[in-house]
């Protein structure tokens, strides 16, 4: 096979592109900054990655936005599809260390980790390539697509800072079997 | 649940296109939308993306939700530009022309004008383009043009997964956001922020392990049925080019060529 | 003659158990057999499939002893893609095999993957679809198809391959009665017309007997424990010893006393020779009392006249009213798309009805929100996965607690009380991965409970849970209801469940209630359980065929006795 990947990564690309694309229309709004909202896929897009690594991160970021865009809103800013990728294959570059599926995402140290490199992997993304393909693009004001992009960078860290986290140790926990269970009176 | 666009069976020649010329002419469209911003240009694509629109015999209704959508999009776009840099279009054309005194040392100007229309024209030729792509392509028939045109079969193939798996997976989020509301965990609930987070990944939890159980499923499924197996496959659906590819092809191309002679000509993308 | 599938001395164990799942298989299948393999979940009767196919030890790896060889080959060596042209396997979801955007598509799949040229595809394609009359719906997507439907075009899919073997892994599992059925001849029908050797897991006995099989193997606890013909199987206690269901006929004649022979045929009901048995039959039905249920008068929920549409002009719901009085434990059973899940979501208030109104004690609950209801009303869902979203057994069973904002003390103890009902006090503190299938469903069941609703409505509660299971499940669904007086109503297309553990079958019908009244008599019934893509019990052949009347009577003692056995714990 072409490259080495796998069947699972076909279907969790595939698969995992759907879920994307269906969470597209979630959205926590933030509250004290109106106009903007959480998204709740970039937990998903985020646990995506550190589950099956770059190639299937780059693949849904990039794909389910677009879809999403597009089933959704009838447009497709590639100068935000293509920063989607570029978080997918950060988180997904390190996906080795976090060890989710076997059981190794519940100590501190690999928490704090993965959250380093999300926040890091959202700063390339949000902070330098959605800006500037955006000059690029529309010309638009230096001014107006950085602060976009500070908050994009903001929301998306707080977002898989919690829930990806959550969902990482949640799953991680259930799928890493337990032992020294013992019935209690 | 917000209406999404979806294929619809059609017979027009836009529809018998294959899905890669398709695709083809949709990106060399972005391309230009996104090099161009000579208003010549942009009112032209604007025209042809209306004329194909017409032709693909496209009902208003199978995008109007969508449509409504997109121009409040645009307008709340269009208006953060002029929060943030009223005075982007002076920059641009190197002119300064007041209209109108809004406050403060704030004015409208002619070219800030000019450059938020061409900023609109950028969207506007894009929009009936994108719908017309989605709305006359079939998703299977394009996963095969996409590995015919040098796309891995594999790569192509999730494409086909995502678009086979978005309904089943929107039935489990319905069902499972239901479920859990009678429980009393609600997402649009006006409780604190971390606690939002904490419905919502209520919700996301069991739609996420049913996907990773799914992905089990199906990967199984695929490799019992020989997925993977030859460094080629063939497409049940897969549709010849014809004269007609060739055609819309060869007008993207000239089409491009001329409108990015026309716009850099002179030295400068942007032109008033 | 060579056997196709020869296992010798084989065992196999999970890299990630201690303990083998099959220890010591001595199995031989021959060429154009049809072998059913039963036994309870768990027993190793699908390792054993997964062995054929390659699945095992090729994507889920272990250790193997002895040998095993498919047409001479070894399946190992084999791997999974050199076993897909000789063994073609259905698997049990429906949905996750159906890969395909359209029918044709998912049919010419394995093809496409040979890369068979488009040509020669399109024909076998279309045989492959007459071969399982899915020829009308090529075009179709999944969604637009039912459960039955994706099945056929399951089986399609693997046909176009010229395999020698078909491999069925649960097949009814997620099947409506009548459907079933359907399955079943279909395959009898392409033994007919195509070479083939099929090999059935399943542990719904008397649904595959619907048509003949050759042989049965029973499974328990990883060896072979009984392999012989149907009629001498159901002549012994193997099933009832290994907990697999018995036909209900072959229970009915052994409650009454005889001594079943294989000589006598009993595989099937209308061809078995019952006159030995027909005068013990009688005399234990003028024996036996009537179980008489006893339910207070006091309406709990009332519906009337409800009308919904998804689309404008195509009706769902067409004007459906019942009653449902405290503490009764009712069915509401219906062919998919009758207008069973639609109702429940209109009564839980995930959507408005276009007109009628709904009564919980008396009052409307059209004010009430989604919310409010589910504290009254309780939602099962189905699968236990869509429901639970926490890792610990015991935030998810006060989730619904503490989003309402009840003081942590009382969730406390609420969560330990309903905790020690559910029978899940031991495992408090454990995570919820590690928990059985039914533990977990008591699990979603307790995390409704805990709210202390008048009225649980449960989606297929026992879906593809062998006897044990759904005796467990069933039994403690009965406590509830009978110590707690809990009101339960479950969706269902389970005969035996409607049967054991209903008194009121509610069936629905096209958007409307064609009959209100109990299982024995919808059961019994030609067209009602027709209508609703049930089944005709085989308790009623038995019945007419002994000449016992009225049947339906005699299905209602029949049940009536079983409850007694059960309370006296007599039966699993």
């Amino acid at each position: 096979m072409d490259k080495k990947l796998c069947i699972r990564e076909v279907v969790a690309m595939g698969i995992g592109t759907a879920l994307f694309t269906v969470l597209t229309t979630v959205q926590v709004p933030l509250g004290f900054v109106p106009n903007t909202a959480l998204q709740p896929r970039m937990a998903v897009l985020a646990f995506m990655s550190a589950v099956f690594g770059p190639i299937v991160g780059g693949v849904i970021g990039l794909l389910g936005h677009a879809l999403g865009d597009a089933l959704f809103y009838g447009s497709v800013w590639w100068s935000w599809v293509f920063p989607e990728a570029v978080v997918g294959v950060g988180i997904g570059l390190f996906a080795r260390k976090y060890a989710i599926k076997e059981g190794g995402f519940v100590s501190t140290k690999t928490i704090v980790f993965f959250n380093v490199v999300q926040a890091v992997a959202n700063a390339i993304a949000w902070i330098v390539v959605a800006p500037v393909l955006d000059i690029l693009v529309y010309a638009e004001p230096a001014n107006k697509v950085f602060a976009q992009g500070f908050f994009a960078w903001l929301g998306n860290v707080i977002i898989i800072g919690i829930l990806g986290t959550i969902l990482a140790v949640a799953y991680s926990k259930v799928a890493g079997q337990s032992r020294d269970l013992k019935k209690e009176d | 649940m917000t209406r999404m666009i979806s294929y619809e069976a059609r017979d027009t020649w836009i529809h018998r296109l294959t899905g890669f010329t398709k695709l083809m002419f949709f990106i060399i469209w972005c391309i230009v939308s996104a090099l161009t911003f000579d208003t010549r240009v942009l009112v032209t694509m604007v025209a042809i993306s209306a004329v194909i629109f017409a032709m693909s015999r496209t009902e208003w209704k199978q995008i109007s939700a969508v449509f409504k959508l997109l121009m409040l999009f645009m307008t709340l776009n269009l208006f953060f530009i002029f929060v943030f840099a009223p005075y982007q279009g002076c920059e641009i054309y190197g002119t300064r022309t007041d209209i109108l005194h809004l406050f403060g040392d704030v004015y409208l100007t002619k070219e800030q004008l000019f450059y938020e229309f061409n900023v609109l024209l950028k969207y506007l030729n894009i929009a009936p383009a994108i719908f017309v792509f989605l709305v006359t392509t079939d998703p299977s028939e394009f996963a095969a043009s996409l590995n015919k045109a040098g796309v891995p079969y594999t790569f192509a193939y999730s494409f086909a997964i995502a678009l086979r798996y978005i309904p089943d997976v929107q039935d489990d989020f319905t069902r499972i956001r239901n479920a859990q509301e009678a429980r009393g965990i609600e997402m649009s609930s006006k409780a604190s922020l971390p606690a939002r987070i904490k419905n919502v990944a209520a919700i996301i939890f069991p739609l996420l392990f049913s996907t990773m159980d799914r992905i089990d499923v199906v990967s199984n499924a695929m490799e019992l049925r020989g997925f993977g197996k030859k460094n080629k496959r063939t497409w049940y659906s897969y549709r010849r080019p014809g004269k007609s590819d060739a055609a819309v092809m060869i007008f993207a191309v000239l089409f491009a060529v001329a409108a990015l002679v026309l716009t850099y000509y002179d030295g400068s993308r942007f032109l008033f | 003659m060579d056997p196709i599938i020869e296992f010798r001395d084989f065992s196999f164990k999970y890299k990630s158990q201690t303990e083998p799942t099959l220890t010591d298989i001595n199995l031989k299948i021959y060429p154009g057999e049809k072998v059913l393999i039963a036994g309870p979940s768990g027993s190793g009767k699908s390792t054993l499939a997964h062995c054929i196919n390659a699945l095992i030890p090729c994507s889920l790896p272990g250790e193997i002893q002895g040998s095993l060889t498919v047409d001479g080959m070894t399946p190992a060596a084999e791997g999974v893609f050199g076993m897909s042209k000789k063994v073609g396997t259905v698997l049990q979801d429906t949905d996750g095999q159906f890969i395909g955007l359209t029918v044709a598509e998912d049919i010419a799949f394995a093809l496409e993957n040979d890369a068979v040229s488009r040509e020669d595809m399109y024909a076998k394609v279309d045989e492959a679809a007459r071969l399982t009359d899915m020829t009308d719906y090529m075009k179709h997507s999944p969604n637009e198809l039912s459960g039955g439907q994706k099945q056929r075009v399951s089986m399609a899919g693997v046909l176009v391959d010229d395999v020698d073997i078909l491999l069925f892994d649960e097949p009814l599992a997620n099947l409506d009665p009548a459907t079933g059925k359907y399955t079943i001849s279909l395959i009898d029908d392409i033994m007919k017309r195509r070479d083939v050797t099929v090999v059935i897991i399943e542990h719904r006995l008397e649904d595959v007997l619907y048509k003949d099989v050759d042989r049965i193997v029973v499974i328990g606890e990883g060896r072979i424990v009984a392999d012989m013909t149907p009629d001498e199987l159901l002549a012994s206690d193997v099933l009832i010893r290994e907990g697999i269901r018995e036909p209900l006929y072959i229970t009915a004649l052994k409650h009454a006393g005889v001594e079943i022979k294989a000589e006598d045929r009993p595989q099937h009901v209308d061809t078995m020779n019952v006159l030995p048995y027909a005068e013990e039959l009688r005399s234990w039905f003028k024996s036996t009392g009537r179980d008489k249920a006893d339910v207070s008068d006091e309406k709990i929920l009332e519906v009337k006249d409800l009308r919904f549409s998804y689309i404008e002009g195509e009706s769902v719901l067409k004007g459906v009213s019942f009653d449902v009085r405290k503490g009764e434990m009712i069915s509401l059973v219906g062919q998919n798309g009758a207008g069973k899940s639609t109702l429940s979501s209109i009564i839980c208030g995930f959507i408005k009805p276009d007109s009628g109104s709904i009564l919980l004690s008396g009052r409307d609950i059209s004010p009430l929100s989604v919310s409010e209801r589910g504290e009254r009303i309780g939602l099962v869902m189905q699968s236990p996965g869509q429901m639970i979203s926490k890792p610990m057994i015991r935030e998810e069973v006060g989730l619904g607690l503490a989003v309402r904002g009840v003081p942590q003390a009382e969730i406390d103890s609420r969560v330990e009380e309903t905790l020690k009902i559910c029978g899940l006090y031991p495992y408090r503190n454990w995570p919820v991965g590690a928990l059985s299938f039914g533990q977990k469903k008591r699990v979603t069941i307790a995390s409704i409970l805990v709210m202390k609703p008048e009225i649980m409505i449960l989606d297929e509660p026992t879906a593809g849970q062998d006897y044990r299971r759904y005796t467990e499940i069933m039994e403690f669904l009965k406590r509830l209801n009978e110590d707690m007086g809990l009101t339960i109503i479950m969706i269902t297309h389970d005969m035996h469940l409607m049967l054991e553990y209903t008194d009121r079958a509610l069936v629905l019908t096209g958007g409307r209630l064609i009959a209100d009244a109990p299982p024995s008599e919808v059961l019994t019934d030609k067209a009602t359980s027709e209508a609703a893509y049930l089944k005709r019990t085989s308790l009623y052949d038995l019945a007419v065929r002994c000449g016992i009347e009225p049947p339906s009577e005699f299905v209602q003692r029949f049940i009536g006795y079983e409850r007694g056995l059960r309370q006296k714990g007599a039966m699993p």
